[in-house]
């Protein structure tokens, strides 16, 4: 059953469903319906992620070194915030519990699934997102080692493998295979590209000694 | 000519569509480029060639349909049924198109539902909450009808029915010699039965789409695997004239087959989103993804065949039934009826209706299934006839299809993979008894051939340019599933042309470019490429025009190489590729050339063999692959670096299907209970072994302009085959049901162990 809500956020749905059914009658079919004033982002990157018009609270997000005031949702999780409030779609969400490891992100350098993380938890920490990996134009090594040695097939799980791998990587620059195996399991990958995963990992691994 | 243009020629080819065999009528060339020669030097062909969009990937920049997010976008969400079998009496949406946040809300008009997750109506609302609390707000009143998605319990007599005409299909045969001469000649017969789990695709990137509409105009990104497809299909049930729909598909994460089609869902988001008049996304949730968008069938198969002393096959009689819920159960025959030598043949196949989503093709459709049953039958009939398993295919190899009473094969390059695969496993170290390691953790060597299509076919359109700055633009409506099909393009373009390969911008996925096929059956890469090289060659051609005055020579005498046009004879006397672009005094030259069919009078497939070693727990019945070898025959491989890949990631799916993953329906509610990733399982980096591809080196001397064949399917084929058979040799007990978990391998064990 639906939740309570704003009372003030409802009346504006109501006026907007009315339109709606007038504008279907007439068989005017507009895009005038869409109450896009109630979207209440303050980061410039203002989307279309709309409101269930329950209590927000605004976090402060420092997203690869950049400063975000954002009003999310207590029931919101990162990885929506970031796809839906910022248009950081490069962080994937595959499962949406936990189990597969595509939204992993870093925060305060520890491998995070972003997708059962509340964004509220994330106040004031330092979040790294794939986004973020590459510096002045130039790829992290561990990005140039997937693209080397092809460690993708359909590269919908791929922010998240290589997120899990930088971290892996900085806790043990010098894995064996069996490490790399284990430090990426939490990631899966249905494509079943894990062999050329497991290349990339210690390709980026030989770079850093490099 | 007479009449001021031409009636160009058109043929119609036949090819192996996800092992059904479909026709293709195109337009055709007057002629096309000279097959490259073998001996030939390429520099981008064939060598190991990073992804020319791995940046975009690796970045977090690629848009995936998933991605899409638009200003003023709605969330829309299916009303699916929660009852297997039921009649809809009456819905009432008048609740949820009150409810504030909603936007649109459709009814599909179902009077009956015959599967758990089976669409009755959809919603769109200002977010994705809101939608779902519409859904719960409609009100269907159902009559519940009895049901069964159990295969066996569909089979009693007095099941459940979900077809009208009963839940076994009438058999598909097909037939040649006769079986009851061939088992006469036998000197020995097997009858074995083999049974076979459904498999779930379960996408990394759930199927999905977002419409929006342009006035009389919509386009659509969606996940699909069939750009071109998706348009033509929502075209007509929509009754849109085509040129008003637009179906875009830059990226798409993984489809394995489930993406080939049109979907209610993404009919149900173009609908939502003109009522409300703003952009719709529906992306499934993973449940849905699990039991809505298709499975691979579930098999009972029985295989009877015989053999003469020296291993000569006289005879197969292969019968299944396969579980295609809704929809057909496929066929899964293919391998029993064209791999192996064997002149008396007859396959009878059933489609078993159960009250489950309607399976779709699934990598390989049906082969895996086949190989199942048909390479651990070889392997039990060579240990009855006293041979080696290996011995025994090399008898009963043949270089026709029909099991050698066909058409001979346009290349065959198995007998390299059983030689190279066995020799890098190390065939001989194989247990001679099976079972006769000494300890309780023991291992074991075995193998499984591989066949499928992949012949790829003509009706590749596109855009080809040269720009005055060297750069080459290609423009076609082919899509990228993951197997690196951007990459592949470019690379054909730039070795045809003798240039860089950064020079070559690539732009697929997409219905405005000129009409490409759909990436199913392994073709993608063999109908695309040849068509990519002869638009190159005949810009090549237009440039020499230019070139030629240029050099003060004939542009029939001119060449390229290393990003320069010289003369043939005389390599010194050049002009550099860019310096001649500039020349280009229209500002670009264009093709749209395209390739030829395919040669008649061959019959065309891939092959390969893999060789797995295992080693058993007999005290847990847990299984570990040690280490896995995949040779694979596909004529030219384009790209070394993602051939790999997909022979690898296919092992791993086999690897999966051989020990994970299994679709497990509740009875008593029809519901499937492991519809996420927790509990339908799939390997982890962990469970993945060492997997070493053996690509063999050749070139189909007929087929195409490349010589090339298709390689995404044939991976999947052999490797859970492989497996079983390695358990076989590690324990010396015969487990011919999948998923091999450790009960049913402690199970066996205990059943020899009373035997």
């Amino acid at each position: 059953m639906p939740k309570k809500r704003d009372k003030k956020i409802d009346k504006k749905h109501q006026l907007s469903r009315r339109s709606f059914l007038k504008g279907v009658g007439s068989g005017a079919v507009t895009a005038a319906v869409i109450p896009s004033s109630i979207a209440a982002i303050k980061a410039k990157e203002t989307i279309s992620f709309q409101e269930t018009g329950v209590e927000k609270e605004v976090v402060n997000l420092i997203i690869n070194g950049r400063t975000y005031n954002v009003e999310v949702e207590a029931r919101e999780i990162l990885a929506d915030t970031l796809r839906k409030r910022l248009n950081l779609t490069g962080t994937k969400i595959i499962c949406g519990q936990g189990a597969c490891g595509a939204c992993t992100v870093l925060v305060d350098g520890i491998p995070i699934y972003s997708c059962i993380t509340l964004t509220m938890d994330v106040n004031n920490r330092d979040i790294t997102t794939i986004e973020g990996l590459a510096s002045d134009g130039k790829l992290h090594p561990v990005q140039e080692a997937f693209i080397e040695k092809d460690g993708m097939q359909c590269g919908f799980c791929t922010s998240g493998q290589i997120m899990s791998a930088v971290a892996l990587l900085k806790n043990n620059p010098n894995p064996a295979l069996e490490e790399v195996k284990l430090g990426m399991s939490g990631n899966l990958c249905r494509c079943g590209a894990y062999p050329k995963i497991f290349e990339s990992v210690l390709a980026a691994a030989e770079k850093g000694r490099r | 000519m007479t009449r001021g243009f031409k009636i160009p020629k058109r043929v119609t080819t036949e090819i192996d569509f996800e092992g059904e065999v479909i026709k293709i009528d195109a337009e055709v060339p007057e002629q096309e480029p000279e097959p490259i020669p073998e001996d030939k030097k390429l520099n981008i062909i064939g060598k190991k060639v990073p992804r020319i969009n791995g940046e975009e990937i690796v970045t977090g920049k690629a848009k995936y349909a998933f991605d899409i997010n638009l200003p003023g976008m709605l969330y829309g969400k299916v009303l699916r049924s929660p009852h297997p079998h039921a009649n809809i009496l009456n819905i009432d949406m008048s609740k949820a198109e009150k409810h504030p946040g909603v936007r649109a809300v459709i009814n599909l008009n179902k009077k009956n539902v015959r599967y758990v997750g089976e669409e009755i109506a959809a919603v769109a609302a200002v977010n994705e909450e809101i939608a779902e609390e519409a859904l719960d707000l409609i009100e269907v009143e159902y009559e519940k009808l009895p049901f069964v998605v159990n295969i066996n319990r569909a089979m009693e007599p007095g099941a459940p029915r979900v077809s009208p005409d009963g839940n076994i299909s009438k058999p598909r045969t097909r037939e040649r010699g006769n079986i009851e001469d061939g088992f006469k000649e036998a000197d020995v017969v097997l009858e074995r039965t083999y049974k076979t789990q459904v498999e779930v695709h379960n996408c990394a990137e759930v199927h999905g789409s977002v419409a929006k509409w342009d006035g009389e105009k919509v386009t659509v990104w969606d996940t699909t695997q069939a750009t071109h497809g998706v348009r033509r299909s929502l075209a007509k049930t929509l009754q849109l004239p085509e040129s008003n729909v637009r179906v875009i598909n830059h990226y798409m994460g993984g489809g394995f087959g489930s993406k080939l089609g049109l979907n209610v869902h993404t009919v149900a988001a173009v609908n939502l989103s003109k009522i409300a008049g703003a952009p719709v996304k529906i992306m499934l949730t993973r449940k849905e993804e699990s039991y809505c968008v298709g499975n691979r069938p579930g098999t009972i198969q029985t295989l009877k065949g015989g053999a003469k002393k020296d291993g000569t096959i006289t005879a197969f009689h292969y019968k299944s039934h396969n579980n295609g819920g809704v929809g057909s159960g496929g066929s899964n025959a293919s391998p029993i009826w064209d791999m192996y030598q064997c002149p008396n043949c007859l396959i009878e196949e059933s489609s078993v209706y159960t009250n489950t989503d309607a399976s779709r093709p699934m990598r390989a459709p049906g082969y895996p299934q086949g190989t199942f049953s048909v390479d651990l039958f070889l392997d039990e009939l060579a240990e009855n006839l006293g041979m080696d398993p290996l011995e025994l295919r090399r008898k009963n190899y043949t270089t026709k299809n029909r099991g050698g009473t066909g058409t001979p094969y346009s290349s065959k390059g198995l007998d390299k993979c059983y030689e190279l695969g066995a020799q890098r496993i190390g065939w001989n170290r194989r247990n001679k008894k099976p079972g006769e390691g000494k300890g309780p953790i023991k291992r074991g060597i075995g193998m499984a051939s591989e066949i499928w299509g992949g012949s790829g076919g003509p009706g590749t359109q596109l855009d080809f340019r040269l720009i005055t700055d060297g750069v080459v633009e290609i423009r076609c409506g082919t899509q990228d599933i993951g197997t690196g099909t951007y990459t592949i393009i470019a690379q054909v373009a730039a070795e045809e042309l003798g240039i860089d390969i950064k020079d070559i911008k690539v732009m697929i996925g997409d219905s405005d470019y000129p009409r490409s096929g759909s990436s199913g059956g392994s073709n993608t890469a063999a109908s695309v490429c040849p068509a990519i090289r002869a638009a190159a060659a005949d810009i090549k051609g237009k440039l020499f025009a230019i070139a030629g005055p240029l050099l003060g020579e004939n542009p029939e005498e001119l060449d390229v190489g290393e990003s320069k046009i010289f003369v043939r004879n005389n390599k010194s006397k050049s002009i550099s590729f860019k310096e001649a672009c500039k020349q280009i005094t229209e500002g670009m030259l264009t093709s749209n050339e395209t390739r030829g069919p395919n040669p008649k009078g061959y019959a065309f497939s891939t092959f390969g063999a893999h060789f797995s070693e295992v080693e058993v727990n007999t005290l847990t019945g847990k299984v570990k692959v040690i280490r896995h070898v995949a040779a694979h025959e596909s004529g030219r491989s384009i790209n070394i670096l993602t051939s790999e890949n997909q022979i690898q990631g296919g092992t791993v799916q086999g690897l999966s299907y051989a020990f994970f993953e299994q679709r497990i329906m509740d009875e008593q509610t029809g519901k499937m209970i492991n519809s996420n990733y927790y509990d339908y399982k799939t390997p982890t980096a962990m469970d993945t072994p060492q997997i070493e591809p053996i690509i063999i080196d050749s070139v189909d001397p007929v087929l195409n302009n490349l010589g090339m064949k298709g390689l995404g399917e044939p991976p999947r084929i052999p490797s859970h085959a492989a497996m079983a058979n390695a358990i076989y040799n590690a324990i010396g007990v015969w487990i011919r049901e999948l998923p091999i978990t450790p009960d049913k391998v402690l199970a066996a064990l205990e059943e020899r162990k009373e035997g």
